[in-house]
């Protein structure tokens, strides 16, 4: 059975992209360890709205780690202490009774905040909507067996493509740099022959679209590949940078 | 019975309506096309499969989700798979199979032409999907692997690992991507929908409300479309995403879209059971854990009761004290009988006292013998990801400990009622994915929603989108300042008043637990016409309190997420009245609706199909106060034979 904690939360509050932003420090007390650390947000706003008091906003919606919604940087952690899951999959039972928990937005150019912790990451359906994508009609494509794929690429292709779209890589980064999404994408692509024909193309348009929208570069620091929830490995980095190479050296 | 409502089937055999429909319909032109603008609610797999290939074929499409990218749709927490009768196992499957299970799954309460139309096209949304960087899971020859799900006997499903809808999802939002890239789609994220225009009877826009401004918007356009998904979230805790809402859905309903079977709700026999009563919502385990777990609760009172206090573990209940009830009642299909049958099954035991976990509402879902035939390995390799999900939110290690699960609100069959078109009862206005009613009648099969959501989008609504639209092209394009618009914009603002204005001191979420309890109590798993009557009186007496106490703090422009949740639970409100009608109305079992007036000896459902074998279609009376009307939709089933469901022998 897990027991109760308790303990000091800090959590980020802003007004706007360009407003001033300040820490509010809330006392939790006796919150069950099997709590996810969303639920236990929830708890918060109720009794900030008990207290008629305006909740603090945060993303978030499917709850089990799939939807890449929610956020939040906690205790220097993008989705906070746990590896390999996302916040809405962690639980209080990772805290211990009298820590402090500090709760940040992602802190990027390329994501400025809405409110709070709440953070627009339109950045990403850009990059994808740059060239993320095989350029099939809908209608009536071939058999989908008349397309044979050996087993060992369509999996590391799906592990690519486990990529969220969270935007943790991000917010680890120092230099704010998107290139563990941007690869993943490629990567998932490059290593299927549907995606190679425009293999070269779609590498330029994403590198350059992410470079636009005030992304920083891989120092190969790994950070983000520390903090991926869904594991994604920087080897989709070298991958993506030969694809750009090769890309450019045909132009 | 006389029918009152024509679905508009077209004519000839059952196998050649579609092509036939195909062969005869109307077309628009290129040029016309870029004329003709198509609103898209919803970037699910149905809403943004329909809003890139509409965009591709050259009209002008507007597409909206609430989300932050149209990437997060709730589609995307599907695990299992996806249905297509390819036959690559060639192990008898067809399209007439595929078809045949899935109104069989539907306990005949589903249409045929309908259904089998979504069978034939099955096959398509693999090839398509293929196509598009799908990365499903193969075998070592290259080929398309496949596994077995519910209700079924042949092994149709496609999957990628236990993300199947993740990588559909991710298949469209990248087809929708291409077309945004084109020009063609105009996305609008976070925004919702809070009402359709109509004007002159047909439907030409909506009002919906910017998340972030919290400012009302106004669009037009010559059709809209609504792909908003279920309204599972009226019983507050369930498997949907915390913001799926049925709030478009209730507004069209409002205008007078009928609202169809909205009793059938599915009630997944395999989520992680409820803890406590802070939870937000249920975790799913795939149904796909079905085909290699045992599901079991112990032989003996005695040990259940030691179960619940927890002085005994699943693991050291011996063989022969255990009882595998699926298999004991259902010796064909064993752990793999439909969602409906397993959840009831399941609450079966624990009412009879024979849960297993302290609060005695959970059963076993064993892997012990999957790996001791497979090896830990192989079932790692199968299930790894839902392992470790488990164990991160129970802290019990299911390699080594059965698992636990319960049944849970997972998927609602009913919806917006339309037609063979996938038009609704107002013109203009079409219903796609789980938003609609059509293909799953009173039970969905496992790995049929992603199918349906995607046929809908890829491969019906482009075809009968043209059809409505022939006759459009001399329209032009309408302005937003036309007086439906300014009354539209005005109603709607007035609701949003009533609400902020309250100033009580209830929050919206104690609020909506409180409707949760009251459906999952009454109007739940076993339902009865005084239950039912209790639950409507609650909802009603709510309704009430909802509207004397509810506190909305913040202020009413800008971003306010409690004045949107309110917005919800105001028409989650309707939405639970709606399926309580519909449930005291149909007095007989089918599928997903269990009256326990109408069961067997042995307490299998009962069907009623001398009295209840049609659509049950509800008309909105102009206000939540007062009943809706009852409309009839006969089933006619000309090529299947209606039979008793029988997953026993």
């Amino acid at each position: 059975m897990d027991k109760n904690i308790s303990f000091t939360l800090r959590v980020w509050r802003q007004n706007g992209p360009t407003a001033k932003g300040h820490f509010d420090t809330f006392e939790m007390k006796d919150i069950p360890g099997d709590t996810s650390f969303l639920e236990m947000l929830d708890i918060l706003n109720e009794q900030l709205i008990d207290d008629n008091k305006e909740p603090f906003v945060f993303d978030h919606d499917c709850r089990e780690g799939i939807c890449g919604m929610c956020s939040l940087y906690i205790n220097g952690h993008p989705h906070g202490p746990a590896t390999g899951a996302t916040t809405c999959q962690l639980y209080m039972r990772r805290f211990n009774d009298g820590d402090t928990i500090t709760v940040e937005p992602w802190r990027s150019a390329g994501f400025p905040v809405i409110k709070d912790c709440m953070v627009d990451r339109g950045a990403f359906d850009k990059i994808i909507q740059a060239g993320g994508y095989v350029s099939v009609r809908t209608g009536q494509p071939q058999d989908a067996n008349a397309i044979l794929i050996p087993k060992e690429n369509a999996d590391e292709a799906m592990d690519c493509a486990t990529c969220i779209g969270c935007g943790a890589c991000v917010a680890a980064c120092k230099n704010g740099s998107a290139m563990l999404f941007v690869s993943s994408k490629v990567s998932q692509l490059a290593l299927l022959p549907q995606g190679r024909p425009e293999a070269a193309r779609r590498a330029k348009a994403m590198v350059m679209k992410m470079e636009e929208l005030g992304f920083g570069n891989c120092t190969n620091t790994r950070a983000c590949e520390a903090e991926c929830p869904k594991n994604e490995s920087i080897a989709n980095i070298a991958r993506l940078n030969r694809e750009f190479i090769k890309a450019k050296l045909n132009d | 019975m006389a029918n009152q409502i024509d679905s508009r089937i077209p004519e000839g055999p059952l196998a050649e309506k579609w092509t036939n429909y195909k062969a005869h319909q109307k077309l628009v032109n290129p040029a016309n096309k870029r004329k003709l603008d198509i609103i898209v609610v919803g970037t699910g797999l149905a809403g943004a499969s329909a809003a890139a290939s509409l965009g591709e074929m050259g009209f002008r499409v507007l597409n909206f989700c609430i989300q932050d990218s149209p990437r997060r749709a709730h589609s995307i927490a599907a695990q299992g798979g996806i249905n297509a009768a390819k036959n690559y196992q060639n192990d008898g499957d067809a399209v007439y199979r595929l078809f045949y299970d899935t109104i069989k799954g539907g306990d005949y309460r589903a249409r045929e032409a309908n259904v089998y139309r979504l069978a034939e096209v099955s096959a398509n949304i693999i090839d398509q999907c293929v196509a598009q960087g799908v990365p499903f899971a193969r075998e070592y020859g290259g080929m398309l692997a496949n596994r077995s799900f519910g209700g079924v006997q042949v092994c149709r499903t496609f999957y990628a690992k236990g993300q199947t809808g993740q990588q559909l999802l991710l298949g469209a939002y990248s087809a929708l991507s291409r077309q945004v890239h084109e020009g063609t789609v105009q996305l609008f994220t976070r925004y919702e929908m809070q009402d359709v225009v109509v004007i002159d009877g047909r439907a030409r826009g909506i009002i919906a409300k910017n998340l972030v401004t919290g400012k009302l918007e106004r669009f037009s356009a010559h059709s809209v479309v609504i792909a908003t998904g279920g309204y599972g979230n009226a019983y507050f805790l369930s498997t949907n995403a915390m913001g799926c809402n049925c709030t478009a859905a209730v507004a069209c309903y409002r205008k007078g879209a009928y609202f169809a079977n909205p009793a059938f709700v599915q009630i997944h026999p395999t989520c992680i059971p409820v803890h406590g009563d802070k939870q937000s919502k249920l975790t799913l385990m795939s149904e796909s854990l079905r085909n290699d777990g045992r599901i079991w609760v112990p032989k003996k009172l005695e040990d259940a009761k030691k179960l619940q206090a927890g002085t005994l573990q699943g693991k050291d209940i011996p063989e022969e004290d255990r009882d595998y009830y699926l298999e004991r009642r259902y010796p064909a299909f064993g752990n793999l009988v439909p969602r409906d049958v397993a959840s009831r099954a399941a609450k079966e035991r624990c009412d009879k006292g024979y849960g297993v976990n302290n609060t005695g509402l959970a059963v076993f879902l064993d892997f012990n013998e999957a790996i001791g035939r497979l090896g830990k390995d192989a079932v790692e390799q199968r299930y790894g990801n839902l392992f470790d999900m488990y164990e991160e939110i129970t802290d019990v290690n299911p390699y080594e400990n059965p698992m636990m699960i319960y049944p849970a609100i997972h998927y609602t069959m009913g919806g917006i009622w339309v037609d063979y078109e996938l038009q609704t009862s107002v013109k203009g206005l079409f219903a796609i994915g789980e938003c609609n009613f059509s293909d799953h009648g009173a039970n969905r099969l496992g790995a049929s929603a992603l199918m349906q959501g995607l046929a809908d989008g890829y491969f019906v609504l482009p075809y009968t989108m043209q059809n409505y639209l022939s006759d459009q092209i001399t329209v032009p394009r309408f302005s937003t300042d036309l007086p439906e618009f300014e009354a539209a914009e005005k109603a709607v603002q007035e609701g949003i008043d009533k609400l902020y204005n309250v100033k009580g001191d209830e929050s919206v979420d104690s609020i909506h637990k409180k409707l949760g309890h009251i459906m999952w109590e009454y109007v739940g798993m076993g339902r009865t016409k005084e239950g039912l009557e209790t639950g409507l009186k609650k909802i009603k007496e709510l309704r009430a309190e909802f509207y004397s106490h509810v506190r909305i703090p913040g202020d009413k422009e800008g971003l306010n997420i409690e004045l949107d949740k309110a917005i919800r639970l105001r028409d989650f409100l309707t939405m639970g009245e709606l399926v309580a009608y519909d449930a005291l109305n149909r007095n007989e079992s089918c599928g997903g609706h269990f009256r326990e007036e109408s069961q067997t000896e042995e307490g299998e459902a009962k069907r009623n199909d001398d009295d209840y074998m049609y659509v049950a279609c509800w008309q909105y009376n102009g206000t939540d106060d007062e009943a809706p009307t009852l409309l009839k939709e006969d089933l006619n089933y000309q090529y299947i034979k209606v039979q008793t469901r029988n997953y026993k022998s």
